[in-house]
């Protein structure tokens, strides 16, 4: 905000960013310091009595296993959808930021399923493996692997990791690509000509310039498992079986339900939100130090 | 770019045409089982070509609606998902633009304040105060109302720092040669600072439509009413019926009804579309 002409005017700045503030304070201040006061919050099963509990809600929540699961089912989602997409996106990349006919064309034809909503995503895949009627699924008893995603924890969780990995490769390519080609040519031919190999040249000049963009990409992937991943997962498995597929962000929406437990459900939002908080100060400072190259 | 002997020069043709296929198989899959009668999806030995069905699937979707329950055409959820997604993107462009305007190019008390109040809300999506936002709006009586189905989503501050971002870059001398000409704020935003925005507004309009467009759980909580529905809850509540039920074509054919329209806008508005991805920054 280094301007240096600038307008005068008593309320006409202030006029402007009226609508905003009043949209982000009801919709944003007020609901999120909602979220933290209720957590303090007790209620009995009728919602007729409500008594503060200071961390009741806190400690109950890190006194339960199943928090501590549903974290680690984020973690290995996160862990699973962010390698895998990002690594097959790279690949992708770099083919098709070589000299080769038609490379926008290719571009096109892998950018669309950024604007496929995630429910829907969840509905083509449950499509093709729902052990029933899926085409892949029945191809895969031919073959005689046991497969059935709405028994077996683990199938199922594969299933919503393939689902937001198709999705997602999408985003990382573009971002790849851009990097790709930011990178000088000259450096790589420099490369070429003092007789580093194709693979060589990739792992010690093509990937060191690219990690600016694998770790901002790294952490969006981790949000986007956060939060945008709960279409896919309400189309697709509803958190089951048997809690295999319940993220953070579907836990928080399953527990306060019809008003079931709302105290830890906004126990629940008021962790979440310290995670996100902390990932952006990371991401931010990071921003700052790329800046200063 | 360096070497080019060899069957290696088709491995980047290679590589992309595979990925090219697997990331269409499913879309492929799921217009083909929208042409195939109910029975033959659920019996589970769908062929893998299109069958005979896809004007009377598409044209049931569309005007009908799914028989087994009192669902609404998909027609009206189109509708409705066309209108939240217009009014997230143009009613989050609107406010964002005046407010970056004003923290960039006015000089006031609590200028950084302001700021700071929207940008914190950057990253942190409705999902996380859910229950009380869905308080919130039902307390204001927003339920089924297309301001309740949009506003809420409108608070966050991609748009506005996007906005700050470009105003940044435009030179200072413009806005010295319209004081001299005598032109106020009001006057320099609406000739000069609005017809220079005019790619970004297009990159971020793509953005945000189909950002609206596939809004999920928000939706669900707030619209009780079937008129009220739009495609992507649609498709869900669809399915929720014991399995056997579920009229797997009619399902398929609104998946592909509720792709087509943010696809199009990818593919049709591409170069905006990049550009509004890679400068937000999500």
């Amino acid at each position: 905000m280094q301007k240096r002409a600038i307008f005068g005017g008593k309320t006409l700045p202030y006029l402007l960013l009226l609508p905003q503030l009043f949209v982000v304070g009801v919709f944003f201040y007020w609901p999120a310091s909602q979220a933290v006061w209720q957590s303090f919050l007790l209620e009995d099963a009728f919602g007729l009595n409500t008594s503060f509990v200071w961390f009741e809600n806190y400690k109950e929540l890190f006194a339960d296993a199943g928090y501590y699961r549903t974290m680690l089912t984020t973690g290995v989602f996160a862990i699973m959808v962010a390698g895998l997409s990002l690594s097959l996106a790279l690949l992708l990349a770099v083919q098709a930021d070589k000299s080769i006919h038609g490379a926008g064309v290719y571009k096109t034809l892998l950018i669309w399923p950024y604007a496929v909503a995630p429910a829907v995503a969840g509905v083509l895949w449950i499509f093709m493996f729902q052990p029933s009627l899926g085409v892949i699924a029945h191809a895969m008893r031919n073959f005689g692997i046991d497969w059935n995603p709405l028994l077996n924890g683990n199938d199922a969780l594969l299933l919503v990791v393939m689902a937001s990995t198709w999705k997602q490769i999408s985003y990382n390519f573009l971002f790849f690509l851009a990097g790709l080609q930011s990178i000088p040519r000259a450096v790589i031919e420099a490369a070429a000509i003092d007789g580093a190999s194709r693979t060589r040249r990739f792992w010690t000049i093509i990937l060191p310039l690219l990690s600016p963009t694998v770790f901002f990409l790294v952490v969006v992937n981790i949000v986007y498992v956060f939060f945008d991943t709960f279409g896919i997962i309400d189309a697709m498995t509803q958190g089951g079986p048997s809690k295999a597929t319940e993220t953070l962000v579907y836990k928080v929406f399953f527990d306060g339900r019809l008003g079931g437990n709302l105290g830890s459900s906004a126990a629940q939002s008021v962790i979440l939100m310290v995670m996100v908080v902390a990932l952006t100060a990371v991401q931010f400072r990071f921003i700052e130090r790329k800046v200063a190259y | 770019m360096v070497e080019h002997r060899g069957w290696s020069r088709y491995i980047p043709y290679l590589v992309l045409s595979l990925g090219v296929a697997i990331v269409a198989f499913p879309v492929y899959l799921c217009f083909v089982g929208s042409t195939h009668p109910q029975d033959v999806i659920a019996n589970g030995n769908m062929p893998i070509t299109p069958g005979p069905l896809f004007f009377e699937t598409y044209y049931k979707t569309l005007f009908v609606g799914s028989s087994g329950s009192t669902r609404e055409p998909v027609s009206t959820m189109l509708l409705n998902s066309f209108i939240m997604a217009s009014m997230i993107a143009i009613g989050k462009i609107a406010i964002s633009i005046i407010s970056a305007y004003s923290v960039v190019y006015f000089k006031f008390p609590f200028r950084m304040a302001a700021f700071w109040l929207i940008f914190v809300t950057l990253m942190l999506p409705v999902e996380v105060r859910i229950y009380p936002t869905y308080k919130i709006a039902s307390d204001l009586h927003l339920l089924d109302s297309y301001a309740g189905l949009t506003i809420p989503l409108i608070a966050s501050a991609t748009a506005t720092l996007f906005f700050r971002q470009f105003f940044l870059t435009i030179p200072d001398e413009l806005v010295e040669a319209s004081k001299l000409d005598g032109a106020g704020p009001l006057r320099f935003f609406w000739d000069t600072v609005l017809p220079l925005s005019r790619t970004n507004i297009a990159a971020l309009f793509v953005i945000l439509f189909i950002y609206g467009w596939n809004q999920y759980l928000w939706p669900i909580l707030i619209t009780t009413r079937d008129d009220m529905q739009t495609i992507v809850i649609g498709i869900k509540k669809m399915i929720v019926t014991a399995d056997a039920l579920t009229e797997w074509n009619v399902v398929l054919a609104t998946a592909m009804l509720a792709m087509l329209p943010p696809v199009m806008v990818v593919i049709l508005m591409q170069r905006w579309f990049v550009k509004g991805l890679v400068e937000t920054e999500k």
